[in-house]
């Protein structure tokens, strides 16, 4: 479970959102919709521990998530918009590097492991091919296994349809589903308000529901 | 012919001295111009600082007049006396090493930021980003400059006459004029474009062996 309490982030005078409360249980789906610029993708930096927060508090299964932007750990997993993905590894390295070298998993186990993500999400043949051979939607279920991979408590999603075309984007409301099935606690930030109420439980419209206005 | 097999030997021992240059600058800067890559984009201003000055002065001033200062200057300010061949290598490794530094910054800052925040969000350490995910990267993206510069210090290993030290260049200069002709340049000028070849040679092949991703 996921819960955000009174989060706000400034930049200069300029208030991004302020008084933001929100809840996620667990298994949950929750999409973030807004148009392009309100500062959804902020949210979710902050949210990854890439960017600090000026106030509030991210407890994300009652352990208190580092806002700082200095946050040591894997707990919120990220699929980026551009997916991120390491050019240099292959399918297999990408999502078997990280517990190897943040959990000190063994390589076998790690590409084991890897290997049964990367077969659940429809991989098999992509395991030892570098994503410059991948599609946009294999990529992206790349950069899911590569989250998985080191048991997140949330999976985080940064506009997850846009360069999709419309079958991918079917795909992943199926992998959504699927991983929504395993008990995964999901957050989507989109602007595509189809997708986002065809996959989420519950939707939070930031152009709404924070508050943007005077100062913090 | 028969002369040129004559000199031959002299040619070849001097050649030693320029490989042995060469090589030690080689395993010397590079790793040394990797951590100053580092330190030029440090948070810590200070060091950030006497680095960006170290790498202008290392790529501001002649080679050969850093050669001498490091042989004589040192030793004529009462700091250290050190060995010909010591001064040399240390100086052309340090001089190489600014000139590295540069190159590396340059293919540091072509890594898009998403690897690093890809990387971040993992949980790797720093340390990690850079050595799993960032420097084999930029190996790739810089290997043709450091060809060039490899190409640059196989002829720049001459400079080292400068300070006596006996190289495939100076070899040739003492048999040219003792002999009076023009054969040992001739030579010369054919062992160094072998080297260059092989040089050549082995960094495609290294292109070709890190051409396996885009």
């Amino acid at each position: 479970m996921l819960e955000i309490k009174n989060l706000a982030k400034v930049f200069g005078e300029r208030v991004i959102f302020k008084e933001m409360d929100l809840t996620i249980n667990d298994g949950e789906v929750l999409s973030i919709v807004g148009p392009s610029g309100i500062g959804k993708t902020t949210f979710l930096r902050i949210l990854a521990g890439l960017l600090p927060a000026d106030q509030g508090e991210l407890i994300l299964d009652n352990e208190s998530l580092d806002i700082t932007g200095n946050r040591q750990g894997a707990q919120v997993g990220v699929i980026f918009q551009d997916f991120n993905l390491f050019p240099h590894y292959t399918v297999k390295q990408n999502v078997a590097l990280a517990p190897q070298l943040v959990k000190k998993v063994a390589k076998k186990e790690a590409e084991k492991e890897a290997e049964e993500l990367l077969k659940n999400l429809g991989l098999v043949e992509q395991m030892n091919q570098y994503p410059f051979q991948l599609s946009g939607g294999q990529k992206q279920r790349v950069a899911i296994a590569r989250a998985l991979a080191m048991k997140p408590g949330i999976l985080a999603y940064d506009e997850p349809t846009s360069g999709l075309d419309a079958e991918s984007t079917k795909r992943v409301i199926k992998v959504i589903q699927q991983l929504k099935t395993q008990g995964v606690t999901q957050l989507i930030v989109t602007h595509d308000l189809p997708f986002a109420q065809a996959v989420a439980d519950q939707t939070f419209d930031f152009g709404v529901d924070v508050d943007r206005g005077g100062s913090l | 012919m028969d002369y040129m097999m004559q000199i031959l030997p002299s040619l070849l021992n001097g050649l030693k001295m320029t490989i042995g240059v060469f090589v030690l600058t080689l395993i010397g800067s590079v790793p040394l111009g990797m951590l100053i890559s580092l330190a030029l984009r440090s948070d810590i201003y200070l060091l950030k600082w006497v680095m960006n000055a170290y790498v202008w002065v290392m790529r501001g001033t002649p080679l050969l007049l850093q050669i001498v200062f490091v042989y004589y200057g040192l030793s004529l300010a009462n700091i250290m006396t050190l060995p010909r061949f010591e001064a040399a290598v240390i100086t052309f490794i340090l001089n190489y090493a600014a000139y590295f530094a540069e190159i590396f910054r340059g293919g540091i800052q072509s890594i898009p930021q998403g690897q690093y925040d890809g990387a971040q969000v993992l949980g790797l350490s720093k340390f990690q980003t850079m050595w799993k995910i960032i420097f084999p990267q930029v190996t790739k993206i810089v290997m043709p400059s450091v060809g060039n510069e490899v190409v640059n210090l196989v002829k720049d290993s001459s400079l080292v006459y400068v300070i006596g030290l006996g190289d495939l260049m100076r070899a040739g200069n003492i048999a040219a004029s003792r002999d009076v002709t023009l054969v040992p340049y001739l030579l010369v000028g054919l062992i160094y474009l072998i080297l260059i070849a092989l040089a050549t040679l082995i960094q495609r092949r290294m292109e070709k062996k890190m051409n396996f991703y885009r």
